[in-house]
């Protein structure tokens, strides 16, 4: 147990690259698995900033937004390659996420969530009134993904198992991406500032820059998220950009345990699983999620896999 | 349209009328962490629950002043239950904790809303003696818009008369300077702070209930109001009151001129003005430097 545990701690990226392969064959049906995928990516984005830096955002939707709007304009205006689109939606959540990220940066603690919550709006009313563009209320119609071949391999996005595979495959690149970051000398100095920031300060490193850097490559993540699930939904709806969906974020990080690899895919698996099967219930699945949530909140603030992590750290 | 300098004179009333529920809504997420260091993400909830109760008594009884005397009592009592079982607990634990609480605290109230009166909304009516419009020199303007201004100035000047001139207003303010010396002092803090957070969410069930026969009663009718009241709070300062009057009326009056001269930027305009704050006076009108470090 002791050195499993040490094995996929060790090789994290991996680890969670071979469970999200075998991950479609355990879900009841595929459309719930490669929403996970999603907001998993959306919650490791998250994570960068609120669980390693400290930084708790209510407006990281603006990201995942941009990356859906930006990525569906270039291909329903714009006529662009699938790939090529996904690409300009990355790019434009991060310089959204720098434009954002330059203003939020000016405040801290408490006033860091008001504020991004508020920024984001800004982003939201943009594109709710940009109707040409985005289709304002109705959200943007129309995304298409022609099948393709490469290499003598017919991807076709109608069939939800290859849409997964190629979707995983863009979600491992951010996965290694991620860990690289956090296993850098960089790394280190963003959780330094989470623990202290004016001893990070006194130690000779520019605070500012590094949070702001820091929001940039988490809003190319979140953004990475929002391009996918543009293709994976073939709609953008406008509630993607709301305040809401980044509560969502949020929700699924400190469930799952912030500040943790593998924590945001265990939150956006547990919170997105609970509103499946609640919603067979009753429609109030709100409701339940947010006493789970303050449960959580209340009793086991590092979350399910943090709590673990705890456990199995104590038994060394 | 010809803009007349009666019709901006008009617009400029609607915008005070407008900002008076926002001045209202500010103070009370002021107040809560001025004393609290919390802020209150279920504030627009406690908001939308006010506006649902005022309306459940005003059927219940068909007098409006009586539910605008109960609903903040029942609201705030919420609220005393909330602090006392909720965000308690989580004192101590850093400052994100009674946020994140309060946030899925505000689903729970949204869903509870939806299962009492439903998933549609109700209709809202105004109370006949504050129906119709009078004629203030400039052109008619609706009755009830400037008894909000009104019951606002009111709620302001009693807020203020309970904080500067009674003795457990003093405590309040003391306790909000330094809640250590006041414990040292034989003051039981803890008691003051659940006073206080009952008071703020009274006071957001109070402009629930103001603000019902003006716009759309729904169970997501908070979610808009808390991004909305967090730009007044930026603007003006977080934890100051006078702040959160004047922005409150500011943001208002920017909201009104908007929609006069360019409608589809007036939910824009606000947010744009934060933004500009921000850049300029990152504290707000009246926030005290390094109050957020």
């Amino acid at each position: 147990m002791k050195q499993a545990f040490e094995f996929v701690r060790r090789h994290r990226v991996a680890a969670v690259i071979a469970f999200l392969l075998v991950f479609p064959l355990l879900m009841p049906y595929h459309a719930l698995a490669i929403n996970i995928l999603l907001f998993g990516l959306f919650a490791v984005g998250f994570n960068l900033l609120f669980g390693y830096t400290g930084l708790l955002s209510f407006g990281h939707a603006a990201f995942l937004g941009v990356g859906s709007y930006l990525t569906g304009i270039a291909m329903v205006h714009g006529g662009w390659p699938w790939w090529a689109a996904v690409v300009l939606g990355v790019v434009s959540a991060g310089v959204a996420g720098l434009a954002i990220g330059f203003l939020a940066i000016r405040t801290r603690g408490i006033y860091f969530s008001m504020v991004t919550l508020a920024l984001g709006q800004i982003v939201y009313y943009a594109f709710y009134k940009a109707e040409r563009w985005t289709g304002g209320e109705n959200g943007l119609r129309g995304i298409q993904v022609p099948a393709m071949e490469i290499g003598g391999l017919r991807l076709d996005f109608l069939d939800p198992v290859t849409k997964y595979y190629v979707i995983l495959a863009f979600v491992a690149l951010a996965l290694w991406f991620v860990s690289r970051i956090l296993a850098s000398p960089f790394g280190a100095v963003i959780e330094a500032v989470r623990e202290n920031d004016r001893r990070a300060a006194a130690c000779g490193y520019d605070v500012a820059r590094t949070k702001l850097l820091v929001f940039v490559l988490s809003a190319l993540i979140c953004g990475l998220a929002g391009a996918l699930r543009a293709l994976h939904l073939s709609i953008v709806p406008i509630d993607s950009l709301h305040y809401l969906l980044s509560g969502q974020a949020v929700m699924m990080c400190l469930l799952g345990g912030m500040g943790t690899f593998f924590g945001p895919f265990v939150g956006a698996g547990v919170f997105l699983t609970l509103e499946d099967v609640v919603t067979v219930f009753t429609k109030h699945w709100m409701a339940v999620v947010g006493g789970v949530f303050m449960f959580f909140v209340l009793f086991f603030p590092s979350g399910i896999w943090g709590t673990l992590v705890k456990r199995l750290e104590r038994v060394r | 349209m010809e803009i007349t300098p009666s019709l901006l004179a008009l617009q400029l009333v609607t915008g005070i009328a407008l900002g008076a529920v926002y001045a209202l809504l500010a103070i009370g997420l002021s107040l809560i962490f001025g004393m609290l260091t919390v802020v209150n993400f279920a504030h627009g909830a406690f908001f939308m629950v006010g506006a649902f109760i005022g309306l459940y008594f005003l059927g219940l009884t068909g007098n409006f002043w009586f539910s605008l005397v109960l609903t903040p009592l029942v609201v705030g009592a919420l609220g005393l239950v909330t602090e006392r079982f909720l965000v308690r607990p989580l004192y101590g634990r850093g400052i994100d904790y009674p946020l994140l609480l309060t946030f899925g605290l505000s689903w729970v109230l949204i869903e509870a809303m939806r299962v009492m009166f439903g998933i549609e909304g109700m209709p809202s009516s105004t109370p006949p003696e504050l129906r119709g419009a009078i004629d203030l020199g400039i052109g008619f303007f609706p009755k009830y818009r400037l008894f909000l201004i009104f019951a606002t100035a009111v709620v302001v000047l009693a807020l203020w008369l309970f904080l500067e001139k009674t003795r457990y207003g003093l405590i309040v303010r003391a306790g909000s300077r330094d809640g250590e010396i006041c414990k040292v002092l034989g003051i039981d803090i803890a008691r003051v702070w659940l006073v206080v957070f009952g008071i703020g969410t009274a006071i957001a069930g109070l402009s629930g209930v103001l603000a019902a026969p003006t716009r759309a009663v729904n169970p997501e009718m908070g979610i808009h109001v808390l991004a909305e009241s967090f730009v007044v709070t930026v603007v003006g300062g977080m934890g100051s009151l006078p702040g959160a009057v004047l922005a409150g009326l500011l943001v208002g009056i920017v909201f009104s001129m908007t929609s006069l001269f360019a409608p589809d930027l007036a939910e824009l305009s606000i947010f744009m003005l934060m933004a500009v704050v921000l850049l300029l006076r990152p504290q707000g009108f009246f926030g005290k430097q390094g109050l957020m470090s």
